[in-house]
């Protein structure tokens, strides 16, 4: 594997470490099952890139695309909270309506962004090349999400939330709105996704309405590889294990990809996707029955 | 004070399974006062304390605490007045969070959630004091996952937060049932303990005779949805498990044979 392509994978690793934060927020942290993330990513990439090549400035492009994709999160909560239709079908009403949605706001099936500026362009410092700024620009991104997400969870409000998830009827005693919770989590969870398509669609050239297929099982699959490799209930930690699963996850999919010997090609994705998957899931088993052998 | 007017809840209403949990339960609770609600299966217990806490929907009437009107708010607005503390240990603790994460959820029980750290190092200090009450070791494990903790001990803590916040009604929805003897003998204590030095007005539910006369100043006997005994002062000091059945046939004109009853 050539430096480029490991610089490739950390970029889009880090990008999606952004979805697995949010993944974390709606999954793990309130126990919404949500693919509303499957139309959220290619909303973010749809609004920043329709709005860059319409001529405004890209930081005001990505903060809309994040504001779009939080709204996208408020509204399959109030659907599931307000109209009490079902987690799970209410996000994924909500995921196939965005595919119209994205669009509409772009007006075509793919928006290039080849010539305008991004905020990597903007950002990108001149005596460095554009793949080592991209993922440098992206990490400083990324730990900023995680230490505000951190915060958040360690306030007030955050462990109402927590509460949430883990103990609604508990919550709700304690006077916690959970209603509100879940649908200010859910909003929170897919600005981080809005954010990360609007960061993806500027670093791969453009906004296409394909680019979220598979976006919930790629933020799943890094939420599960860093769980087992990290496994700690301490917040910091966890989300920390989040970022890491999913730079993991992007690595060992390079690494299979470009592995000459192993004979796999782009259109193989899916299926390294699922076996990985699958192998983080039982590896915490194994893990266990091996120590147990040992005990006995 | 807790003020229940002609509460009437109906399950499955129009359908052959109807039920007509509760039919016009009416019943004056005055502050600091501690009360045991007894009754058989079926009879309304639970509902009734759903219904006050604001978890059931009542179909008709009325419910004050300390003269407000909260019939149609949602439970989590009438938690600033009524503290909870259910009979699954499980229930009415965040297994995932910490001890001290759980009791500083209870402390701003009622209270406008911020953005301002959730626990801070003054607040452990308190929190260590309370529990050190408990003689558990508790104490010491302030940033353990209360999910390591046993049931009873859960159910301990669950009181402690209860008391945590000043609230007008506390509800103890047979907050014993689920532990094994002893630990129930030690809770019960706890409890009684924690609503004197509170002075909390207190609605207990339980299943047993012996602990609804033992605990408390009054006790009330629910049927068919409806408050048929209520026994207070004098009256219930002298009297026992048998006396409480004889004034229930008495009442009813039926012999009680609900062996969940006559347990205890």
């Amino acid at each position: 594997m050539s430096l480029f392509s490991l610089l490739g994978a950390l970029e889009i690793g880090l990008i999606f470490s952004l979805v697995a934060l949010g993944v974390f927020i709606s999954f793990r942290l309130l126990r919404f099952p949500d693919l509303t993330v499957d139309g959220s990513f290619p909303l973010g990439g749809a609004v920043a890139a329709t709005l860059i090549s319409g001529g405004v400035d890209p930081f005001s492009a990505t903060i809309a695309a994040t504001v779009a994709g939080a709204v996208a999160g408020f509204i399959t909560g109030w659907l599931n909270v307000k109209l009490r239709i079902m987690d799970l079908l209410a996000s994924i009403l909500m995921m196939i309506a965005l595919y119209s949605v994205n669009l509409r706001v772009m007006g075509k099936p793919n928006v290039p962004l080849i010539t305008e500026p991004t905020v990597f362009t903007i950002l990108q410092p001149d005596w460095l090349s554009d793949y080592v700024a991209r993922p440098l620009i992206l990490l400083v991104v990324v730990i900023v999400a995680k230490v505000l997400l951190d915060w958040y969870l360690s306030t007030q409000s955050g462990l109402a939330m927590r509460a949430t998830g883990s103990n609604g009827r508990m919550a709700r005693a304690q006077g916690v709105n959970t209603g509100g919770m879940i649908l200010g989590g859910m909003a929170l969870s897919n600005a981080f996704v809005g954010l990360a398509g609007a960061l993806f669609a500027q670093t791969q050239g453009g906004s296409d309405i394909s680019m979220g297929i598979g976006t919930i099982v790629i933020g799943l699959a890094a939420v599960i590889v860093g769980e087992s490799i990290i496994p700690s209930r301490k917040l910091v930690l966890a989300t920390l294990a989040v970022i890491i699963g999913a730079l993991v996850y992007r690595f060992f999919i390079a690494l299979a990809l470009n592995s000459d010997f192993i004979g796999l090609q782009a259109q193989d994705l899916n299926l390294v996707t699922a076996v990985l998957v699958t192998i983080a899931l039982v590896i915490p088993m194994l893990k266990r029955r091996l120590i147990g052998k040992k005990g006995a | 004070m807790l003020r229940a007017q002609d509460l009437k809840i109906t399950f499955n209403a129009g359908t052959p399974i109807e039920t007509r949990a509760l039919r016009g339960l009416s019943l004056e609770i005055p502050t600091g006062q501690f009360v045991t609600v007894i009754g058989s299966n079926g009879a309304g217990k639970s509902t009734f304390l759903n219904a006050v806490s604001g978890d059931l929907p009542i179909d008709s009437g009325r419910i004050e605490i300390n003269g407000e009107d909260v019939t149609r708010k949602p439970v989590w607005e009438r938690a600033g007045r009524v503290a909870r503390v259910f009979q699954d240990p499980m229930a009415g603790t965040c297994e995932d969070l910490t001890i001290e994460e759980n009791m500083a959820l209870a402390q701003l029980r009622g209270a406008r959630r911020g953005f301002s750290r959730a626990v801070k190092a003054n607040m452990r200090d308190g929190f260590r004091e309370r529990l050190m009450t408990l003689g558990l070791g508790l104490e010491n494990r302030l940033t353990d996952r209360i999910g390591l903790l046993s049931g009873g001990q859960r159910q301990a803590v669950s009181l402690l937060m209860a008391a945590l916040q000043p609230s007008r009604i506390l509800l103890l929805d047979e907050h014993t049932a689920a532990l094994d003897p002893r630990t129930a003998d030690f809770v019960l204590q706890l409890t009684a303990r924690i609503v004197a030095e509170n002075k909390l007005t207190t609605m207990m539910v339980t299943h047993s005779m012996r602990q609804a006369l033992d605990v408390g100043d009054r006790t009330v006997m629910l049927h068919q949805g409806q408050v048929v005994l209520d026994v207070s002062g004098d009256e219930r000091k002298g009297m026992d498990v048998p006396d409480l059945l004889a004034m229930f046939e008495r009442v009813r004109g039926e012999k009680l044979s609900d062996d969940a009853l006559l347990l205890g």
